[in-house]
Order: C-alpha cells, then structure tokens, then sequence
C-alpha cells in the first residue's frame, strides 16, 4: 500500500496548473511520467537528494491513469484531495452549479460506513 | 496584562465570499440571508473592539504536507500572505496580506512549550481559508495583526479531543499572562458535520443534522463534558468524513471556558453543512 504516495501525487499535481492540465488530458501519460520524475523528489529538499524507494501498486497506478475516483477512495487516498483536484479537471464539464459535485457522490453511493481507512 | 475582549467560533465556507459579491444571475437565492446574519455575526466582533486577532485554523494541506505533519503550529511572522491557487480556483478566494503580532507569537510558543505543549513554529506560513474566511466574514478590512495557530484536523493519526480543549484553555491563560495592554479577540473556525470526497458531500443539509443539533448545544452552552463525553477520533468519523474539523470547535470551547455560555449564537441551514457562529465576550461587552 502506498497512500502516501497515491496523496503525494494528487497534492503536487493539484497545485501546478500546467500539471491539472496535463493530467485532465492525458492522464495515463502523466501518471507515468510522474512516477518517473517526480514521485521520489522530496518537497522542499535539493533535487539531488531523492528518495530511492517510492513507487505505486499496480491498483493504484490504474486508479490514477483511469481518472477512476471511486477507486481512489477504496484505496484510501485522501477525500479531500482527490476531490479537489477532480473539481479542478471536471467541473467545467457540468452545466449545472454542484453538478460534478453529486455525480462524484452518487458514484461513490456504494460505500458505507466504515469507509476505507485513510491514516498514512 | 492583555485583555480577552472576544472569543468566537465560526465555521468557515470558502463559498461565502464568492456567494456574498455576485451579483445578478450568478447570485445564488441564499446569498442574501447569508450575509445578513454574517453582518450580524461581525458586529459582534466590531463591537469588542480588538487590537489584535488570534486566529486558530487547520492548513488544509497546502504549506503543511504529510512528509513534515506538525499536530499544533504557531506562526512566528512579522506578515503573513494568504489564499492558494487551488483556493482561487475553485472558491475565488482573493489573494490576502495581514501583518503578524510577533510578541504574542512569541509569548504563546514560549508559554506553550513551557506548560507542556511541544508546539511547532513557523516563520513563514501561507494561510489558507481556515483563517482568511474568518477575516472575510468577521474583518474584511484585515487591518488588525495576527497570530495564526494550526491545528492538525485532517491527518490522522490525530491528537485525542481533549487534548484540543487543553490547547484552547492554554491559549486562553496565555493570551491573559500577556505583558501588553491589547485588547485581544480569540478566533477559531472548524466544521459541524461535513463529508467531502464521499458519497454523503453537497446534500441539501450538512450530512448529519442530529449531529449539527446537539453540537450546536455543546458549544452554546459551553458543556464541553457532554461534548468530551459523546465525541471520539473514532465517532467522528460517522456524521460525515471531514468532521473532525469540529474539534477545532472544541479547542474553542476549551478557549470560552467549560460551563461558559455563549452571548451570540446563530445558525443556517445551507447545502452541504450548517454553518454556526457564536461570541463570548468573557469581560463583558464593550457598549
């Protein structure tokens, strides 16, 4: 399981709008291009003094590559960043004020309580 | 010593400020209640008349990242900026600037430390809505210094409730052991019942109104044995997954004082959760 690297991905990528971009539109491409170039670079520390070990699962990389949220919270992503930067890269596509809002909440409609633990 | 001239708790919705200034069609039916209550709600502070702000909050993991996951964090700074991209992007939040209350910072960290809290510090911290929707809300002029304190609500493993309730009654005697003779006003902004990311978020209510309802009586009554009694890092989890954000209510109540009832108290029933605003005024109200 790699939660944090699953959050790492939608907090870098959330905050670089060129990143929102590029994953709205080629999102399996981005994703491997990420886990590449980005994944083991850590926040705020010299480029040269990566990490060695960070990679994802193979469920994760799909959820990521395949935009598929539901997914993403059964593994345990952090909600509130998967819904951030979902908003960020469908919301435009909904005429409706809240309209990609409900159609992420009906598509996680068979979830229940307890929901998938999200401690990191 | 400094005087505590206000302490309020407030939720805080990144929607009031795009909802408050639109206009025409854009401007959604609610808007106008809103910001009459919200007008109401100011002048509760306007009229303690403060010469700085504490303003406690949760970094909704903007500077704060899980590599580096302070519990409690006070800022250090002589200014602050504040607001995201992410927050101008989907609330249209505007860019913020606030000058800091250095010796205060000082004063609470030295304080904090030495009474067993092992606070970290920041001397240059970006906030976030946590604590510009209160200033919007509560002080649009932001002409007043500042000394933001996070709190850690959204990353788990988090501190126990009470340890929330203790920080605020610390804050509170800190605030007071203050050699100055400022009038200091005591905000803090948290969440009653709130889902976000999951199948309950943006219903016609908050998720779990029965939840909104005895919450709402905990922090007007100042019962925080009831509210200590009846809430969990574990409970919390139930009336919707972004309601651990309330114990920012209960760190609050621990400011107010066990048993102190609040002299303000309003609600309003919006989509997607409640909001709730409440005022103690512990020397008694400016007139």
């Amino acid at each position: 399981m790699s939660k944090y690297l699953m959050n790492k991905f939608l907090y870098t990528v959330d905050r670089d709008p060129e990143l929102v971009e590029r994953y709205r539109s080629e999102p399996r491409a981005l994703v491997e291009w990420w886990e590449a170039e980005r994944a083991n670079a850590i926040l705020n520390v010299h480029s040269c003094e990566c990490s060695t070990w960070l990679k994802f699962e193979d469920a994760e990389r799909e959820a990521l590559a395949t935009h598929d949220y539901p997914a993403l919270f059964e593994l345990g992503a952090h909600p509130f960043l998967t819904l951030t930067l979902f908003i960020a890269m469908f919301e435009r596509d909904y005429a409706e004020p809240l309209g990609f809002q409900l159609e992420y909440a009906r598509r996680l409609s068979r979830f229940s309580m307890p929901y998938p633990d999200i401690a990191t | 010593m400094a005087t505590v001239a206000a302490v309020i708790a407030s939720t805080h919705h990144p929607f009031y400020y795009r909802a408050s200034t639109s206009t025409g069609a854009d401007r959604p039916p609610f808007a106008d209640e809103w910001v009459a209550k919200i007008t109401a709600f100011r002048e509760t502070l306007t009229r303690a008349n403060p010469d700085v702000l504490v303003l406690v909050g949760s970094d909704h993991f903007h500077q704060l990242w899980l590599d580096n996951m302070p519990q409690f964090l006070v800022g250090k700074a002589p200014c602050y900026d504040a607001n995201w991209y992410n927050e101008e992007r989907e609330f249209g939040l505007p860019r913020m600037f606030f000058k800091g209350q250095e010796d205060l910072s000082a004063h609470i960290l030295r304080g904090g430390l030495d009474a067993g809290f092992d606070l970290a510090f920041s001397n240059e911290l970006r906030i976030d809505h946590s604590v510009t929707c209160p200033m919007i809300t509560l002080r649009p002029e932001a002409d007043l210094p500042i000394v933001p304190i996070y709190t850690n609500i959204f990353a788990p493993p988090l501190p126990q409730p009470k340890r929330y309730v203790q920080l605020g009654q610390a804050i509170r005697e800190l605030v007071e052991s203050w050699p100055s003779d400022q009038r200091v006003a005591i905000i803090g902004t948290g969440h009653l019942s709130l889902e976000l990311g999951g199948p309950r978020q943006f219903g016609p209510h908050g998720p779990d109104p029965e939840f909104d309802r005895k919450a709402v009586e905990w922090i007007a009554g100042g019962d925080l044995e009831k509210a200590l009694g009846e809430v969990s890092l574990e409970s919390l989890w139930e009336p919707g997954n972004a309601t651990h954000g309330f114990l920012d209510f209960m760190l609050m109540m621990g400011v107010a004082g066990a048993g102190e009832k609040a002299d303000y108290v309003d609600t309003l029933d919006l989509f997607h959760t409640m909001e709730a605003y409440f005022t103690w005024y512990p020397n008694g109200a400016q007139s």
